[in-house]
């Protein structure tokens, strides 16, 4: 394990984007403790500039509430909607790629074809859908995003049980008896665990920008500042108020930067031979 | 017995003075925003907004009103009411021909009033109390009312009752006749062409009866489906009349600082769009008048007004919008007071539970003025979630009374028996329509108020009805009155005299003209 950190720490692009990502993490957590008024409180006149005002160094939006507030406050929606939704994806993703993968045949080809049913829809518009449907709100949001975002899951799983399952130690598992359930959680997972999790960074990722794109369509939580929609609703008053957008729009564009980085460096990390035969 | 109403020629005279104070020019071409395209412009069978604001060119009502809603001489130049305020006798102006130069005379009216009671909903409700029309002459038209009926003379506006011609539309089917796609009228500007999702092309009426009118040669209303550029096209020059609505209004500062551009919030007068949150009475914290009172308090109107609105917006003190007859101020009015509200809130004995916001989804605007409200109530301790809606969804949540708070907005058609009594009666509750009693309001004693004061006579009696109605609706607060909105209409400034009436841009082109 302390190779793998060596590896991932020489990865200039994974360290960033860690210290990024960590960063954001304690602005989530900790941001609200030093910002204690709601980010929907009007504090100032609206439309004030950025950097105008002690107290205020990002301005104001159209009502006159703290962009930075706002910005901080949507860390914590766009990281926990990022990461529960990932989960979720990856909670139906893994066994059904696992069972497709292991057992092959009719199960596998049945598991398959529903997995492909879902990707044959293009993924945002689906979501948008779903959303639409559901009514939004955060939980509508993560379901939509899971939905829309576990088949490349399962499909990564699958080929690497496929692969895992021909090999002899798992032949040996089957002879000595062992049950399937056992063979897959302790002997095949472990062993395909590692592209699931590069991909689940970039997972995290994308549901940030899915989140921010359905909430600049104004299929956001209304209750929820989250960065989307301090863009989406910035965005008509782009022209006499630039910093409305702008300010959010950085914060998605670093943490998505810093999460593809950091897929970046586990990649590297976890496959040292490739990286270095690529170079 | 009939008491002759001169005074509307003498008003018609006064107005055309002011009006052409400044010597107008002929000849050139407007180009306007319409927004969005109109379903269709045969304004007897679509009362859309978009097809009321072109077709105000193309068809004429028998009357038109000033900016303080007294008749003026449209397609009839004078009339009289017998002093029962039963038998109203219109004389019609001779000479006009509608387009196809047929003569427009009192059996197109009659003709009229039968079309529109089969395709107009709104007409229909206000010729209720019509028993039957009678034309003496070609040029006389006899109406006689089941009872006095003080709205009477506020009902013939062009969008309110057009005048149809009858030789075209006389036993045919009036959806499928093929004459609804080239709409004949006898207003000045004739239907040129309509190129689907790009423009409406109209031009100049010849033989329009008002000598010297119109001024104009040809008016485009443009479609741009996008309000961002609808606001470049003027920034542009491409058009030069943005009519209310056609722009969000965060953009209206930035225009009018434009060189050479005016703006004006006038010609909404009959409309009066009148903007409030639905409470619901009937069950939760809002079925407790107190706390009803605790949210007139809580709401910053004013905020609303100069930040949400810039100041396009007059704060509202009651169910009566000011420029609608009968309005009074004298009344229990609500100053943004939140110790006052958190006071009231704990007579009512609110304990914190939820209660639900239903924004309006007509854009940025409204959107941003529900978070404002939510964060308005939430600061005296309300506990507000805002619910997420598309119009469907607002349309059917309302209609079926399945929200603890929603915004709307509706017109007033100038009188309180036309455009107020419906959302405060009791016999106007039922599911299924976002415009009447969604409330639940009921009171017996403003049901009598309403039904008294519409039928009335004379005028005075009616005042002093509907000065009551509006003291016990201010007390009560069956509603969280908000603003009275305007919609700016925004020019060149060499675009002149476009609103001369109290519906504005909808009464059509006729007086406009351009300075070169």
């Amino acid at each position: 394990m302390s190779k793998f950190w060596r590896t991932m720490l020489r990865n200039p692009g994974g360290v960033i984007g860690l210290t990024i990502l960590l960063l954001a993490i304690a602005i989530a957590i900790f941001g609200p403790l030093l910002f204690p008024t709601s980010p929907w409180r009007m504090v100032q006149r609206p439309f004030l500039p950025p950097f105008t005002m002690p107290g205020l160094p990002l301005g104001t939006d159209a009502l006159g509430r703290d962009v930075l507030a706002g910005i901080i406050y949507g860390a914590r929606v766009s990281l926990l909607v990022g990461l529960v939704s990932t989960m979720a994806a990856l909670a139906v993703g893994i066994p059904v790629g696992a069972l497709a993968g292991y057992f092959g045949g009719k199960v596998g080809d049945a598991l398959m074809r529903f997995t492909e049913f879902f990707q044959t829809v293009p993924s945002f518009a689906l979501a948008i859908v779903l959303v639409a449907i559901l009514q939004p709100s955060i939980v509508s949001i993560v379901l939509a995003i899971a939905i829309v975002s576990w088949p490349p899951v399962a499909r990564l799983v699958r080929g690497e049980v496929l692969s895992l399952r021909t090999r002899e130690y798992v032949q040996a598992a089957i002879v000595t008896g062992q049950s399937h359930s056992w063979i897959i959680w302790r002997e095949i997972l472990p062993n395909a665990l590692s592209p699931v999790i590069v991909l689940a960074s970039l997972m995290v990722a994308t549901a940030i920008l899915l989140e921010s794109s359905l909430s600049f369509l104004g299929l956001g939580d209304p209750n929820l500042m989250s960065w989307g929609y301090m863009v989406g609703a910035g965005r008509t008053v782009i022209r006499q108020a630039w910093w409305i957008t702008l300010f959010p729009g950085i914060a998605i564009l670093l943490s998505v930067l810093a999460l593809n980085l950091i897929g970046e460096g586990l990649n590297d990390a976890f496959n040292p031979r490739l990286n270095k035969e690529g170079r | 017995m009939l008491k002759r109403v001169l005074l509307s020629l003498l008003v018609a005279s006064a107005l055309s003075t002011a009006a052409f104070a400044e010597e107008p020019k002929s000849g050139g071409v407007i180009n306007a925003v319409i927004q969005p395209e109109p379903p269709g412009l045969m304004v007897g069978l679509v009362q859309n907004g978009p097809t009321q604001m072109v077709a105000g060119n193309i068809y004429e009502g028998l009357l038109r009103y000033s900016p303080k809603l007294e008749p003026l001489p449209g397609l009839a130049e004078s009339w009289s009411v017998s002093e029962d305020g039963k038998i109203y006798t219109f004389k019609l102006r001779k000479g006009v021909t509608w387009h196809d130069n047929k003569p427009f005379t009192s059996a197109d009216v009659a003709f009229s009033i039968e079309f529109l009671k089969q395709t107009h909903p709104r007409a229909r409700g206000n010729l209720a109390q019509l028993d039957k029309v009678e034309t003496p002459d070609d040029y006389t038209v006899v109406f006689t009312l089941k009872q006095p009926f003080g709205p009477f003379l506020g009902i013939f506006e062009v969008g309110s009752l057009p005048m149809i011609p009858k030789h075209i539309y006389e036993g045919t089917d009036y959806k499928t006749n093929p004459a609804n796609n080239t709409p004949i009228g006898t207003g000045p500007f004739m239907f040129k062409e309509w190129q689907k999702g790009s423009f409406i092309h109209l031009v100049k009426n010849p033989n329009y009866y008002i000598k010297g009118l119109p001024h104009l040669d040809e008016i485009y209303w443009h479609v741009i489906p996008d309000a961002a550029a609808r606001a470049v096209a003027f920034e542009t020059g491409k058009v030069d009349v943005l009519p209310g609505g056609s722009v969000e209004n965060f953009d209206v500062p930035r225009l009018t600082k434009l060189k050479n551009v005016c703006v004006t919030g006038a010609g909404w007068e009959f409309f009066s769009p009148h903007s409030w949150l639905w409470l619901n009475n009937r069950q939760g914290p809002t079925a407790n008048k107190k706390f009803r009172q605790a949210l007139m308090y809580a709401i910053d109107r004013n905020f609303a007004k100069d930040v949400i609105w810039n100041g396009l917006a007059k704060v509202a003190t009651g169910p009566s919008a000011s420029t609608i007859k009968y309005y009074t101020d004298k009344v229990t009015t609500y100053d943004y007071d939140p110790a006052k509200a958190k006071a009231l809130l704990k007579e009512a004995g609110y304990k914190g539970e939820k209660v639900r916001l239903l924004p309006l989804p007509y854009g940025e605007t409204w959107q941003r003025w529900a978070e404002a409200v939510k964060q308005n109530l939430q600061d005296v301790g309300i506990n507000v979630e805002m619910i997420a809606t598309d119009v469907p969804g607002w349309n059917q949540k309302v209609s079926d009374w399945d929200y603890d708070i929603a915004f709307t907005y509706l017109y007033q058609y100038g009188d309180p028996a036309l455009g107020v009594g419906r959302n405060y009666i009791s016999s106007q509750i039922s599911k299924g329509s976002p415009f009447n009693n969604v409330e639940g309001y009921s009171n017996p004693e403003i049901d009598q108020l309403f039904a008294d004061g519409a039928t009335a006579f004379p005028d005075s009696k009616r005042e002093d009805i509907y000065l009551k109605a509006q003291k016990i609706l201010t007390d009560d607060v069956p509603v969280a009155w908000q603003l009275e909105l305007q919609f700016p209409t925004i020019t060149r400034c060499n675009v002149k005299n476009l609103i001369t009436t109290a519906i504005g841009v909808n009464d059509g082109f006729r007086d406009a003209w351009l300075d070169k």
